[in-house]
């Protein structure tokens, strides 16, 4: 590994993290979109302070990229509140509206600076470490790796300061009102936390990928965990796995880092939402199988009960019949007895006629009873 | 180019007739459908399926090595398509919601398909030059059978739509009626949503899939403000949807190479700013013009309730005449007096006897006695005295 490679995953790994920390609580609060709209719609911030200041390494750009952000979130909010339309077309309305202003102007005006169109969706996360952060001729690393971890700090400081009101007014609005937190305060100070995190990460990885960064990791660890404190530090975790893994697959088929990192994020969410071990998709299939097994060993274990000793025992205790009393496939039948007889429920007799053990009469009379 | 030049142009020079016919084509079918995908709180899906039509585009040029416009199209339909049945799946089958849902595919679909498209690009054969025009779209890019395409497969979705009209109507307003009465409201919901799939990918090539969603939502949003009827709403956003494609691409097409997505989709939100502004009825502005009037109606009913407390508490016959500055300090001191006593003299509730001076008139007494005595007449002047809103009054 070359120290190219290395810094590059390391920002990699920066932006991935930095991105995720704020995505937990985009996507508890049902803010996704708004990610999406906000990392399109800074370019616009970008695209115009560029053109004031005329130097892309400018901090202004920075700034002003952060307040589109924050504009976006009250313009969509201040459409909503017409009632003209509704919250979704709002979001649909105002962004492609921005981000279009942003590219025209510059396909018009700004195509022979770095600024090009590609770039904006790509990201150049593997030209980021040939732009160096020097002081006083002394070679620090790379620019935007240090942009993105004072980021990452400020969003570890943030979460950690307002823990508590960001906790509160996620999960009880009306209670976090009543302690006397302002919602409004709380929502556009955690949006412009996000802005400023899209905006640092819109460099490396470009407007669409972050959301992936933003919400994946997050929505696969919130399939992992119900604790908040948990699912923060899964989250970066699957983020920066997704960033490491994201880079050797980009590599190996010498793609789109960026694409790769979202690719892989996707990846990391298909598989908690596939193997979760309480939510998954398999453990549900696995889980209402079981059930249906455990319901229809009862209701076995009842109709044997129900017709011992009578006229009729001969005919309905017996392994062929079920299928004909119970409606079951001579396959589910087999298993459900096979399954009864494990653990010691009934007995197969000759001739294929079941009987119960006394645990399995005990087991049927307090099944009825309940 | 002036205006005369331009349309000089589109008369007659073929190359610009057709970008304009196939944007124009694009506009009314992503328009008209895009109605139900606004009316179902769907306008986002949109933006997930096209994003996600990407991988599509790159692995049906890697796939089959050609550049063929309906081959490109139908490797997006099939990406967009699963793509939103990952979006219902996710959401039916985990406690991940909607939005979050549409954040990760829109958003790791596109991630795939930039994959693949670099991917491409890097291989060294030239065939795959153009491709990434697919981002942005570029309507100059248009051929003739490209434009037969987007008119053909539009007129069969339009078609359908017609076919289905009543079915897609019971699907966006009352599902559950629906189901009541018999129809398979599953199978119409996949119809339907096929059809926004179709309509979405019919625009990659000329207007990118990173905007095409706002060609779908912003026409439907602009014709809704419009108009309470869907059929109307459904021609009107074709319309308004076919002016943003034509006017779109005309400008980028004669503007320079500009990326045609951008344009035709400034050119819908503009629509949409107006709409929102000047529509009667909903329009931003009519709603000023009716708060301005109720606002002058409440006002001169509360000074003629004050004309008619200081009526009763003088003389029934309404004959006293009192002076507007008394009127004014009983409702507080509030400017406007004037201008409300000039209200009610207009409907003749009250007159200037002599200059500075008003009295109620007996039509006036009536008017008030309606407005605000729900529950006897002493009651009600006290309330009136006051100066407010008797409860339960008719206001």
């Amino acid at each position: 590994m070359s120290t190219l490679d290395v810094e590059i995953q390391l920002l990699a790994v920066v932006v991935a993290v930095a991105c995720a920390l704020p995505g937990v609580f985009l996507v508890l609060r049902r803010l996704a979109l708004m990610s999406d709209a906000i990392s399109h719609s800074i370019l616009l911030g970008i695209v115009l302070a560029f053109f004031w200041v005329q130097d892309l390494a400018h901090p202004f750009l920075v700034l002003a990229a952060t307040a589109t952000g924050v504009l976006t979130v009250a313009l969509v909010e201040a459409l909503h509140r017409t009632r003209r339309v509704k919250e979704d077309a709002a979001i649909a309305l105002v962004f492609p509206a921005l981000f279009s202003m942003a590219v025209l102007l510059i396909a018009r005006y700004a195509g022979d600076v770095h600024l090009d169109v590609d770039a904006v969706l790509l990201g150049e996360i593997a030209f980021s470490p040939f732009r160096r952060l020097e002081v006083a001729g002394m070679d620090l690393g790379p620019r935007s790796l240090w942009l993105m971890a004072v980021i990452l700090v400020l969003n570890i400081v943030a979460l950690a300061v307002f823990w508590k009101e960001l906790k509160v007014s996620t999960f009880d609005a009306g209670l976090a009102a009543a302690m006397g937190f302002s919602p409004a305060l709380i929502h556009y100070g955690f949006m412009g936390l996000v802005s400023v995190t899209a905006v640092g990460a819109f460099d490396a990885v470009g407007s669409i990928l972050v959301v992936a960064l933003m919400i994946a990791p997050p929505a696969a660890a919130w399939l992992l965990t119900d604790r908040l404190p948990v699912m923060v530090v899964l989250s970066g975790a699957l983020a920066a796995l997704s960033a490491v893994a994201g880079f050797w697959a980009a590599r190996a088929i010498d793609a789109s880092i960026a694409g790769s990192m979202a690719a892989m994020a996707g990846v990391v969410f298909l598989a908690a939402l596939l193997f979760a071990p309480d939510r998954g998709v398999v453990a549900g299939v696995r889980r209402r199988a079981r059930q249906r097994l455990d319901f229809a060993r009862t209701m076995l274990m009842v109709h044997l009960l129900n017709h011992e000793g009578s006229a009729r025992a001969r005919v309905e205790n017996q392994m062929d019949h079920l299928q004909e009393h119970l409606r079951w496939s001579p396959e589910f039948a087999r298993r459900v007895v096979r399954r009864a007889e494990r653990q010691g429920l009934l007995e197969r007799r000759p001739g294929g006629r079941l009987r119960l053990t006394p645990l399995g009469r005990e087991e049927a009379r307090h099944r009825m009873v309940r | 180019m002036t205006d005369g030049g331009l349309f000089h142009a589109l008369l007659f020079d073929y190359t610009l007739r057709t970008v304009a016919l196939g944007a124009g084509a694009l506009g009314v079918v992503a328009g008209a459908l895009g109605c139900f995908a606004v009316l179902r709180r769907q306008s986002l899906l949109g933006d997930a399926i096209s994003h996600a039509a990407l991988p599509g585009i790159g692995l049906a040029f890697l796939l089959t090595g050609s550049r063929a416009t309906p081959v490109l199209v139908l490797g997006a339909a099939l990406a967009g398509w699963i793509g939103t049945l990952f979006v219902l799946g996710i959401v039916k089958h985990s406690r991940i919601p909607e939005d979050s849902a549409l954040g990760i595919i829109l958003s790791v679909f596109f991630g795939i398909g930039l994959v693949i498209l670099t991917f491409v690009q890097r291989r060294p054969t030239a065939a795959q030059a153009g491709l990434e025009t697919f981002l942005f779209g570029q309507a100059a890019t248009l051929m003739v059978r490209d434009v037969l395409l987007i008119v053909g497969v539009g007129a069969g979705a339009l078609l359908l739509l017609a076919l289905f009209w009543k079915e897609f109507k019971l699907l966006t307003f009352d599902r559950e009626f629906g189901g009541a009465l018999g129809f398979p409201m599953v199978r119409i919901d996949i119809l339907l949503t096929t059809l926004l799939v179709v309509g979405i990918v019919l625009g990659l090539q000329t207007v990118g899939v990173v905007l095409m969603s706002a060609l779908v939502v912003a026409p439907a949003a602009a014709a809704r403000q419009w108009t309470n009827s869907l059929s109307v709403m459904v021609v009107l956003a074709g319309v308004l949807g076919g002016v943003a494609g034509v006017t779109g691409a005309l400008v980028s097409a004669t503007g320079g190479g500009m990326p045609t997505g951008p344009v035709i989709v400034l050119m819908a939100s503009a629509v949409v700013v107006v709409s929102l502004l000047v529509a009667p009825g909903r329009g931003l502005a009519s709603e000023l013009v009716r708060r301005f009037r109720v606002r002058r109606r409440v006002r001169a009913d509360v000074v003629l309730s004050d004309l008619y407390a200081l009526a009763v508490q003088h003389d029934e016959s309404g004959e006293h005449a009192h002076p507007v500055a008394v009127l004014r300090a009983m409702h507080g001191g509030q400017a406007g007096t004037r201008r409300s006593l000039g209200v009610l003299a207009e409907r003749g509730w009250a007159r200037e006897v002599e200059p500075g001076r008003w009295a109620i008139t007996p039509k006036g007494v009536e008017r008030a006695r309606t407005l605000f005595l729900p529950g006897g007449e002493e009651d009600g002047v006290e309330t009136v005295g006051r100066g407010g809103v008797a409860p339960g009054g008719g206001l």
